[in-house]
Formats: structure tokens, C-alpha cells, sequence
């Protein structure tokens, strides 16, 4: 099982859980599994043309996926990913 | 070290400490630092940098303070609402401590200005609103080589981190850009919660005296970030971009721009809605 840490603009698709454990050998194949239990997950984690969205960062382990395989990368029992959108407030 | 018998007392709790000492009270008063806005996250920043005896603080902000800031923005009063943010934070902070000096800037950050007006400085504060300033700041304290601690919130959540320029990740190697117009809300949109600004703006500052004093280990390489639902903290480890287009080895970026500024429409269709 994959434990993907969820941020709190998309915990709307988790039913409110920062946490959720999923299966997958890859970050793609995660993605897809996700969609599955969470509908409406991959529309906001991918662009029209099927990539990671830019101002998205994905982390295995505490490793940007950019440096890694991007979306293939693959995932073991136990590997923690946390996906990482920016945040813009301040004033 | 020349403090007065009144400045020992002010700042006895921090002379007190073997890490600070007469010695790091006299670092802080000889350092200067900059504060991009004069809002949620520069309010409790400059307050507590003030408090803390920093000699020299710049604080820029275009801003006039509205009745709506005056929730979280800590260094505005109610009869403050309508005036000069920065002049209103000068008060504040002499008020709280007139050993500071305080040099106002009543404008924009821009392309043509940020350098200049960094360069003096020895350590910039982002506490800014959007994304086009965020990356400003950023590239600025890039090309200024000035270490930059960046602070962003948003409803219960805060992220703080800091940079240290051709040392750490910055602002690009994590995020290299400004999502899409409406892809992301703001505060004046989705709201925040006025004490989250507090719990990042003192962060912030707590990680600039750390810089300045030489003390520990700096929040660079980390993302720190708050969720003020659960009370919980999480770290995410991040390291330089070697293709960072700013920092990386191969840069394409090798002046100030400024992002096309957001609209504050927000489309629930795009990115990462907030409910």
C-alpha cells in the first residue's frame, strides 16, 4: 500500500481525508487507482494534455517525481507520496 | 557593544540566552531587513523583529489599510483604516520599540525597483498576496544574492521556507511558475483565518533572527507546512533544481519580470479548486 499525504484544496475529492492508502507500481498507475475511489482527483492533478499540472510538485519519499521518472516512477509497498500545490496568500 | 542600561533590560531575555548574548544583540542591531507588505504575514514579522531590536527594518507596501485587513494585519488599528499601511506600521513599530529604525517604501515592488531596493538589505521577508510578486521576490533576491524566508497562507493552511540564493531550492527550482489565472485561490477569495498569518509571519521572523545570529539549522531545503484543522505541522524535503530556469545551470531567466498579474476571478474548472 502507497500512503498518499493529500493537501487540503483536494481533500473536497477525499471525502475530507489527508491520508488516503492506495495501490499502484507507479505514480501514473497510483493516480489512475485514486480516480477510482476518489473521482475528480485527476482532473485537478492533470493538465488537458495528460501531464502533471506545472504549479503541481509530486513527491515520493520526499523526492520531486521531476527528478525521478515524472508519472513513471515507480512505487513500493510502504512509499510515501505527498502531492504539494503552491499557496499565494499573504496579505 | 555600547547598550544602554534601558536597551540590557529591553533585551535581557535575549541576552540571557549563550546563543544570543551581548554579541548577537549587537548583530541584530546592526542588521537590516526588508519586508515585502505590510499585511497578514509583515504584520506579526516586523512586530516581533522590532521587539526583537533588528536596527534597521524596510517595509514596502502600496496599500491603504481597509477595515476587512484589520482581522489578521496586526499592525493596523481601526483608526488606522484608510491610511498609508507603511506609514501606520511606523508608528506601530516605534511605539513598540524606538530603537528601530524604519525606512518606508509607499510603492510597488517592480522589476525596475526590487533590486535596488533589496540590495541594502541583509535578509527579505515575503509576505506578499500573488503569485506574480512571490516569484519577483524570489528572482530578486536571486540576482541580489540576499537570503529570502517566503511565507504563504491560505484559509487554515500556511507554508513557510527559507532561501538561500545558488545555496538552497528556491521559489523556481520547487514551483517555476505562477499557476494560471483562477487556478489557485487567494486569500481575498477563500479567506484565511487571521492567526494562521500570525503563527508563518512569526516563523518567518524566527527564521530570520536565526540567519542573522548564525544560530542552528535555517528552513532551507524544507517546506514546512501548517494545517491549522488538525494542529499539525508537515515537513517536505525538497533540494535545488539543476534546470532551474532562474538557479539551475542553465539559466534562461537572467532578468526581473513580472508574471502577468492574476485576475481575482477564480474558475472552480481549473486546477485546484477551493470548495
Amino acid at each position: 500500500m502507497i500512503t498518499v499525504r493529500i493537501p487540503t484544496p483536494l481533500r473536497t475529492v477525499t471525502g475530507g481525508q489527508s491520508e488516503v492508502q492506495v495501490e499502484g507500481s507507479t505514480v501514473s498507475e497510483m493516480i489512475e487507482k485514486l480516480a477510482e475511489v476518489h473521482p475528480g482527483i485527476k482532473e485537478r492533478l492533470y493538465d488537458e494534455r495528460g501531464e502533471v499540472r506545472r504549479f503541481i510538485n509530486i513527491y515520493v519519499n520526499e523526492e520531486d517525481i521531476r527528478f525521478l521518472t515524472g508519472k513513471d516512477t515507480p512505487l513500493k509497498d510502504g512509499d510515501e507520496v505527498s502531492i504539494v500545490p503552491a499557496i499565494a496568500g499573504g496579505g | 557593544m555600547n547598550f544602554s542600561e534601558e536597551q540590557i533590560t529591553r533585551y535581557s531575555r535575549h541576552i540571557l540566552l549563550p546563543e544570543v548574548g551581548g554579541k548577537g544583540q549587537a548583530k541584530l542591531r546592526k542588521a537590516r531587513v526588508f519586508i515585502v507588505g505590510a499585511g497578514g504575514l509583515g504584520s506579526p514579522a516586523a512586530l516581533y523583529l522590532a521587539a526583537a531590536g533588528i536596527g534597521t527594518i524596510g517595509l514596502i507596501d502600496s496599500d491603504r489599510v481597509d477595515l476587512s485587513n484589520l482581522q489578521r494585519q496586526i499592525l493596523h488599528h481601526t483608526p488606522d483604516v484608510g491610511r498609508s499601511k507603511v506609514q501606520s506600521a511606523k508608528e506601530k513599530i516605534h511605539a513598540l520599540n524606538p530603537d528601530v529604525t524604519v525606512e518606508t517604501y509607499e510603492e510597488r515592488l517592480m522589476p525596475h525597483n526590487a533590486i535596488k531596493l533589496i540590495q541594502s538589505y541583509d535578509v527579505v521577508i515575503d509576505g506578499v498576496d500573488n503569485f506574480p510578486a512571490k516569484f519577483l521576490i524570489n528572482d530578486a533576491c536571486f540576482f541580489a544574492d540576499k537570503p529570502l524566508v517566503h511565507g504563504g497562507i491560505l484559509r487554515f493552511d500556511g507554508r513557510v521556507f527559507t532561501i538561500v540564493p545558488g545555496q538552497s531550492a528556491c521559489f523556481r527550482c520547487i514551483f517555476r511558475q505562477p499557476p494560471p489565472p483562477g487556478a489557485v485561490a487567494s486569500c481575498q477569495e477563500a479567506g484565511i483565518i487571521g492567526a494562521v498569518a500570525g503563527i508563518i509571519g512569526t516563523l518567518q521572523a524566527t527564521e530570520v533572527l536565526k540567519l542573522i545570529l548564525g544560530i542552528g539549522r535555517p528552513l532551507t531545503d524544507r517546506l514546512l507546512d501548517f494545517d491549522a484543522r488538525t494542529t499539525t505541522f508537515r515537513e517536505i524535503r525538497t533540494s535545488r533544481n539543476p534546470r532551474c530556469q532562474l538557479c539551475g545551470s542553465h539559466p534562461t531567466i537572467t532578468e526581473l519580470f513580472e508574471h502577468v498579474p492574476e485576475t481575482c476571478r477564480f474558475e472552480p474548472s481549473a486546477g485546484i479548486p477551493v470548495p
